[in-house]
């Protein structure tokens, strides 16, 4: 074990699968030069250098600013023997290879009959909550959730993203990571063998009997805080991460809301349509008569993210909101009681 | 340079008299309903595809477009999994799930056509990079037409080509038309000499109904590219005898009858059975029992498919993933 933070176990899975496994480069902008702080090289800097250092040009590919040709030629090396890590910095710039994520990566399998396998990784980092402005600070997963054929992780520590990114590197499928930035710098104690967290498994970040808390990204460390903070009255919060959304842990989901019944859904992206509106539909269908209260969704409104700090701040989930949604529906539960 | 062989140039006239005869059947099945949807023909383009794919490998790439029942035949597939394809049976070379814009067929290095134009372009590259990073020697080539030589990804998979040297090429087969439009009234100067701009090489075949022309273009690039010098462009000027799908009728007269006329007298299949006879020695019974022989190939492939069985339900839930079949 060491202390590693969120990048740094981003960048010693990247190490990892590049040792193991000559099939995996790495290709994306501005990767040689570390720009993004995944290709450094790490702890064993002073020894081994850099990625570029260590595994070549033939490896490392630094690119053109040209996203669709980028995608387009990690799905055609995908098809026929390499293991691609895209590097695509920000989320934003997915846009630029929709075409490409949409029509040949996530079809081209299922299209041609399975004949194509897909084992391509598409990182991305959502630059929010950083002062960017609207064009650096999207965080589109779900907009990704809706394109059948890619599998999709959004990891919240830095021993998740170590381990699912070495899971989705040695995968046959595609896979989108999307990356808060917000996190790159939170240290904690990762293990430094090689482990592989396994895709559709949530995990329970703390257990609870009165509210059921899913929380994504970096919703997770604010739906924790306040669960600390409402311990202190007395309620009890079940904290869960699904780690990857597609696929989703249901049984995970549904098993603690039909233990706690009731459930707020928290996450960075807009509110329509979004991973939070997913989950929240799955519960209603799927253990609706475990329901003491509504849902509640915590999500960034659907509006557009400003540039000044006083006005971005107020647009994604915090702690405040959070205790505050689990105090209303647990507060009507207390006044049932006392009637 | 690399020269086609007495059997090699028998075998090329076979394989364009398959695409004709494959392609011609498809038409007719569309509009009897016996092919669901449409289909795009590479009627009139044979010696442009066949000169190409004779100058690849057994295990060279390509990528495909709408247009792209000819290249799979044009490398090598077997015709009754295609033509099974078509009519969305089980025994479809994509079990079903793919259809006449979705053909590939990964044993003869069919890597899938594109129903998005353009977008399969950079799918070559990624194969001429697997190609380079694991030190193989295959090549790769992406067919597009004019129209995709006006979208900005080819450009984009140009320069990282160029950047790279990937041995890849890129193959425009200019039938003129974009649909409906005419590719000089919406692009700028000529296609070919856009290469100029990338530092690599970029070859006009003006007479792409001549396939001997285009298979030395082509082969020219191959060569080059497997040796390591890099990817090239090569627009190829050709014409298609159809409309831009069967069963369209568009109600203006975007193509000249004059001009279609004047290309029909250029038929691919006539010229090079000319050249087969006064060059090559063959006789006209010969040629005649080749084609012939290629009718009942496509007639044995019309059965096989319509002999073959519905996919079952289940594959419609098939193949998303490698490891699981549906996330639901």
């Amino acid at each position: 074990m060491s202390v590693m933070s969120f990048l740094g176990a981003i960048g010693a899975a990247q190490k990892e699968a590049m040792d193991a496994d000559e099939r995996v480069i790495i290709i994306g902008e501005d990767v040689e030069a570390n720009v993004y702080g995944t290709t450094g090289g790490g702890k064993t800097r002073q020894e081994t250098g850099d990625f570029v250092q260590m595994y070549g040009r033939n490896r490392i590919r630094n690119t053109p600013i040209s996203e669709e040709g980028i995608v387009g030629a990690a799905a055609g090396a995908a098809m026929t023997g390499l293991r691609p890590i895209v590097d695509l910095s920000y989320s934003s710039f997915l846009y630029m290879a929709m075409d490409q994520l949409v029509n040949q990566v996530a079809k081209n399998r299922y299209m041609f009959g399975g004949q194509a396998s897909m084992p391509a990784v598409f990182r991305s980092a959502m630059f929010y909550g950083l002062n960017t402005g609207a064009h650096h600070s999207d965080r589109p997963y779900p907009m990704f959730m809706n394109a059948p054929g890619l599998k999709i992780m959004v990891p919240s520590t830095p021993s998740d993203a170590k381990g699912l990114l070495r899971t989705a590197i040695d995968m046959n499928d595609p896979v989108l990571t999307f990356e808060a930035c917000i996190l790159w710098g939170l240290k904690e104690e990762v293990n430094d063998d090689e482990f592989w967290i396994p895709f559709g498994v949530a995990r329970t970040h703390r257990e609870g009997t009165d509210v059921t808390i899913v929380a994504i990204s970096s919703s997770v460390h604010e739906a924790l805080a306040a669960a600390t903070e409402l311990e202190t009255e007395g309620i009890s919060v079940e904290v869960i991460d699904p780690r990857t959304l597609v696929p989703l842990d249901k049984r995970a989901i549904l098993n603690s809301v039909a233990k706690t019944g009731r459930l707020v859904v928290v996450e960075p992206a807009h509110r329509t349509c979004g991973a939070a509106g997913e989950i929240s539909a799955i519960v209603a269908e799927e253990v609706f008569d475990s329901l003491k209260a509504p849902i509640i969704r915590i999500t960034a409104p659907d509006m557009q993210i400003p540039f000044s700090p006083s006005l971005e701040k107020q647009m994604y989930p915090n702690k405040q909101d959070i205790v505050a949604a689990v105090r209303k529906i647990t507060q009507k539960d207390k006044e049932r009681v006392l009637a | 340079m690399a020269t086609l062989s007495r059997e090699q140039k028998i075998e090329a006239q076979r394989r364009m008299l398959r695409i004709r005869a494959f392609d011609e059947r498809a038409s007719k099945m569309v509009k009897r309903g016996h092919i669901p949807g449409t289909v795009h023909t590479s009627i009139g383009q044979e010696a442009q595809v066949v000169g190409a794919t004779m100058a690849l490998g057994e295990k060279d790439y390509m990528s495909g477009n709408h247009r792209s029942h000819g290249h799979p035949i044009g490398k090598g597939s077997p015709l009754g999994p295609l033509m099974a394809e078509l009519q969305g049976k089980s025994t479809g070379v994509c079990q079903g799930k793919g259809g006449s814009l979705h053909l590939a067929d990964f044993n003869v290095g069919s890597l899938g056509e594109s129903g998005i134009v353009g977008s399969s372009i950079p799918i070559a590259m990624g194969a001429a990079l697997s190609s380079q990073v694991l030190g193989r020697d295959t090549v790769a080539l992406a067919f597009f037409g004019d129209g995709a030589a006006n979208q900005g990804v080819l450009y984009e998979s140009m320069n990282m080509s160029g950047v790279w040297n990937l041995p890849v090429i890129f193959l425009c087969e200019n039938n003129q038309y974009a649909l409906s439009t005419p590719a000089h009234t919406v692009t700028s100067g000529v296609i070919a000499e856009r290469a100029a701009g990338f530092g690599i090489p970029g070859i006009r075949v003006e007479d792409g109904q001549d396939l001997l022309a285009v298979f030395d273009a082509v082969s020219t690039a191959v060569e080059r590219a497997r040796r390591g010098e890099g990817p090239s462009l090569i627009e190829v000027v050709t014409y298609r005898y159809n409309e831009h799908s069967e069963g369209l009728r568009l109600g203006t007269d975007y193509r000249p009858a004059d001009e279609r006329e004047a290309w029909l007298k250029k038929d691919p299949l006539v010229l090079f059975r000319e050249h087969l006879i006064s060059v090559e020695g063959f006789s006209a019974e010969e040629m005649d029992a080749l084609e012939a022989e290629i009718l009942a190939e496509v007639d044995a492939a019309v059965a096989f498919s319509e002999n073959s069985p519905w996919p079952d339900p289940s594959v419609g839930f098939k193949d998303l993933y490698t490891d699981s079949e549906y996330a639901a």
